[in-house]
C-alpha cells in the first residue's frame, strides 16, 4: 500500500519533469513498436509461404531439375525452358483454350448476371430470399461441383443429357457432353456459368444499388423513356462494377483447374486443356520441373500483367 | 445497401414489370438449384435406382448411399450370409441384402475431420495474423503500406499449381508433406490476403475517437485495441472468420498435390468413393450432401457481406 503509494508520486514526479514532447516520443515510439509486431507474422508468413517459393519457381525455372530424379546433376540451362514454352505447340494450344474459355464464360456470365441483377433489383416481393438461393452455387467446392457434374453428364444415366433432349428433341443418348471434342468445352463454360453467373449478378447488383435514385427522378421530370434511361444511367453508371467483376472473374478463370480437372481432366484429347491443367500435367504428371516452373513464371506473369492493364482501364472509366 | 431509402423514391418499378422480374428470377433461381437438388436426391437412391434409365424421379428412399459412404463392404456368397448370426442393425441387414458384409469404417469421416481440423486451424490463424495487421496497416503509419497491401493481394493471383511446385519441394526438406500442420499453415498463408483486406475494411469503419477517447482515460494502445476495437469489429471478424473456413473448406488443388493420406482433406477424396463396379453414385451424392450442407447454411448467415468477403471488401454496399 505504502509502497504503491510511493511509485505512484514517483510516476507523477517523473511525469513532471518530463517535457511534453518526450512524452509524445514515447507514444509514437510504442506505436511504431506494435505496427511492427502487428504486421510481422503476417508478413512471415507470406514471405515463407508465397515469396520464397516464387522465388525458387523462378530459380528452377533455369534449370533442367526434375523432380523424381533429383540425384541428377543439376545444370542451368538459361533461358531454354522460357525459349521451349514460347515455341511449344501444345503450350500455345492449351493458352488457346484457356483464352476461349476466359472469353466465352464471362460473356455470358456477364451479359446474364447483369440482366439477373436488374430483374432482382426491381425489388419484388421475397428478392431477398431468391437472391440467396442463387448465390448458392458459388459458395460450393470447385472440385464436389466438378465432380458431380460428371453424374449429370453421363450421356445414359445423367439428367444433363435427359433434360436437353425433351428441349431439343433428340435421344438423350445420342451425344456426350464430355467425352465429345466439339461439345467438351462447352461442358465446362456451362458448368463455370452455372457456378458464377451469382458472382456477377451479385457484383452488378451492388453497382445498381449505388446509382442514386435522384438520377432517375430527373430523367423521370425530362420524360426520358425507360429505355433511354438504362441506355444513359444505369448502364455507364454500373459499368466500373461491372468491370470489376469481369476483373474478378479473369483472374480467377485464367488460372481455373479444380473444377475443370474433376470434370474433363484436359480431354478428350486436349480440348479442355486450361493451362493450370497443362502445368500440372508437366508438373506432376512428367516431373519436368524446371520447365514446368518456367509454364508457372510465364503464367502468373500473363495474368499479373493483363491484370494491371486492366486495372489502368478500370480507373479511367471510374473517372469519367 | 447504401442509398436503400433514396433510391426508386418516387420512380417505382410497375406492377406489372415487377411481376414479370419476379418470375424471371424465381425461373433462374428453380433452374439453378435442380443440379443441387438432383444430387441430394441421388443420395437416397439405390445404387440401381441412380443409374436407371431414364432417370428415376420416383423412388423408394433408402440410405444405402449414406451406408455406403461411411463403411467398406466386402462381398460374400449367399450361404455364407444365411450361416451368420442374425443382423444387430439395420445398415448390416441392408449391406446383407446385397450379399455384402461390412467389412470396416470408411476414410470419409477422417477426411471430414481433417477437413475439420485444418479449416479451422486456419482459419484461427489468419484472423490471429489477419487482425493484428489489419489493425496495424488501419491504424498506424506502415513503411509502405499501399505497396504492401497490394502485394498482399496479388499473392492470390498465382495460380496455386504454380506455387505448389516449390511448397512440394519445400515441405519435403522440412517433413510437412501430408500433414495437417503443413496445410493448416499453407490454408493461413492463403487466408491472409483475404483476412488483412477484408478486416481493414470494418476496422477502417470504426472511428478512431473511440481509441483516442479510451487512450485519453488512460488505456495504453493495446488495452484500447483489445477492450474497444475488438468488439466493435466482432461482427467483421466473425464475417471473416466464416470465408476463410469456406475457403478452406473448399480448396482442392493443393489438398490434391500435397496430402495423400493422413492430411487429405474431403474434396479430393469423395470423387475416389468407389463402389462395385464403378462410382458408387449414391455414396459419392451422400458425401456431396454432407460436405456442402454447412456452406449452405453458411451462405445463408452470410448473405448480407457476402459481396465484401468474395471481392476482398473492394466493393461495398
Amino acid at each position: 500500500m505504502h509502497e504503491a503509494a510511493a511509485s505512484a508520486s514517483v510516476a507523477e514526479r517523473v511525469a513532471a519533469a518530463t517535457p511534453e514532447t518526450i512524452v509524445r516520443r514515447v507514444r509514437g515510439l510504442s506505436d511504431r513498436a506494435i505496427a511492427w509486431v502487428f504486421v510481422l507474422p503476417t508478413m512471415a508468413l507470406l514471405l515463407a509461404i508465397n515469396i520464397f517459393p516464387l522465388i525458387w519457381t523462378i530459380r528452377l525455372s533455369f534449370t533442367n531439375y526434375r523432380v523424381n530424379r533429383a540425384n541428377a546433376p543439376l545444370r542451368w540451362v538459361g533461358i531454354d525452358n522460357y525459349v521451349s514454352i514460347l515455341t511449344d505447340p501444345d503450350i500455345w494450344s492449351s493458352m488457346q483454350v484457356t483464352a476461349r474459355f476466359v472469353f466465352w464464360t464471362i460473356a455470358i456470365e456477364t451479359i446474364l448476371g447483369f440482366l439477373l441483377a436488374v430483374l432482382i433489383d426491381r425489388k419484388f416481393r421475397g428478392h431477398g430470399f431468391w437472391t440467396t438461393v442463387i448465390l448458392i452455387p458459388m459458395m460450393l467446392s470447385p472440385a464436389v461441383v466438378g465432380n458431380f457434374w460428371t453424374f449429370l453428364y453421363q450421356p445414359q444415366i445423367g439428367l444433363f443429357n435427359y433434360a436437353a433432349s425433351f428441349i431439343a428433341g433428340i435421344p438423350p443418348s445420342s451425344f456426350q457432353m464430355i467425352g465429345d471434342v466439339s461439345l467438351a468445352p462447352w461442358s465446362i463454360v456451362i458448368v463455370d456459368v452455372w457456378m458464377w453467373t451469382p458472382y456477377v449478378m451479385l457484383i452488378c447488383l451492388a453497382g445498381l444499388r449505388s446509382i442514386p435514385g435522384y438520377i432517375y427522378e430527373a430523367a423521370e421530370v425530362d420524360r426520358a423513356s425507360a429505355w433511354r434511361q438504362f441506355w444513359s444511367i444505369t448502364l455507364p453508371l454500373a459499368l466500373p462494377f461491372i468491370m470489376l467483376a469481369v476483373l474478378f472473374r479473369g483472374i480467377e478463370n485464367f488460372k481455373m483447374f479444380d473444377m475443370v480437372n474433376l470434370l474433363t481432366n484436359g480431354g478428350p484429347g486436349s480440348t479442355t486443356e486450361l493451362a493450370s491443367i497443362t502445368l500440372k500435367r508437366e508438373a506432376f504428371e512428367k516431373w519436368r520441373t524446371g520447365y514446368s516452373s518456367a509454364f508457372a513464371i510465364v503464367l502468373f506473369v500473363a495474368i499479373f500483367g493483363l491484370a494491371n492493364i486492366y486495372v489502368k482501364a478500370l480507373n479511367q472509366v471510374k473517372q469519367r | 445497401m447504401s442509398g436503400g431509402i433514396t433510391a426508386y423514391s418516387v420512380v417505382e418499378p410497375s406492377a406489372w414489370s415487377r411481376r414479370v422480374a419476379a418470375a424471371l428470377v424465381v425461373l433462374y433461381a428453380l433452374v439453378s438449384m435442380v443440379p443441387l437438388v438432383w444430387i441430394v436426391i441421388t443420395g437416397f437412391k439405390t445404387p440401381p435406382d441412380s443409374i436407371a434409365y431414364p432417370p428415376k424421379l420416383v423412388f423408394s428412399p433408402s440410405l444405402e448411399g449414406y451406408v455406403n459412404l461411411f463403411t467398406t463392404r466386402s462381398r460374400q456368397t449367399p450361404e455364407y450370409i444365411h450361416s451368420l448370426p442374425p443382423a444387430q442393425s439395420w445398415y448390416e441387414e441392408l449391406v446383407r441384402s446385397r450379399n455384402m458384409v461390412i467389412a470396416g469404417p470408411s476414410k470419409y469421416l477422417p477426411r471430414y475431420i481433417n477437413s475439420l481440423v485444418i479449416g479451422f486451424g486456419s482459419t484461427f490463424l489468419a484472423i490471429l495474423f489477419g487482425t493484428a495487421a489489419a489493425y496495424a496497416f488501419s491504424r498506424f503509419k506502415v513503411p509502405l503500406k499501399d505497396d504492401l497491401l497490394f502485394f498482399i493481394l496479388s499473392t492470390r493471383m498465382m495460380p496455386p499449381i504454380a506455387v505448389a511446385i516449390p511448397i512440394y519441394l519445400m515441405y519435403r526438406e522440412l517433413g510437412l508433406t501430408d500433414t495437417k500442420l503443413g496445410m493448416i499453415l499453407l490454408y493461413t498463408a492463403v487466408n491472409l490476403s483475404l483476412a488483412v483486406w477484408l478486416l481493414k475494411g470494418f476496422i477502417d469503419e470504426i472511428p478512431r475517437e473511440y481509441e483516442e477517447a479510451a487512450m485519453i482515460d488512460g488505456y495504453t494502445r493495446l488495452q484500447a485495441f483489445w477492450k474497444v476495437v475488438l468488439p466493435q469489429a466482432s461482427t467483421g471478424i466473425a464475417a471473416t472468420a466464416i470465408f476463410c473456413l469456406i475457403f478452406a473448406w473448399n480448396e482442392y488443388a493443393f489438398a490434391v498435390l500435397l496430402t495423400s493420406g493422413e492430411a487429405q482433406t474431403t474434396p479430393p477424396f469423395i470423387p475416389f468413393i468407389i463402389g462395385e463396379g464403378g462410382q458408387d453414385w449414391p455414396a459419392v451424392a451422400a458425401g456431396s450432401t454432407l460436405f456442402l450442407i454447412p456452406i449452405v447454411v453458411f451462405t445463408v448467415l452470410l448473405r448480407k457481406l457476402l459481396l465484401r468477403g468474395i471481392t476482398f471488401g473492394a466493393v461495398r454496399r
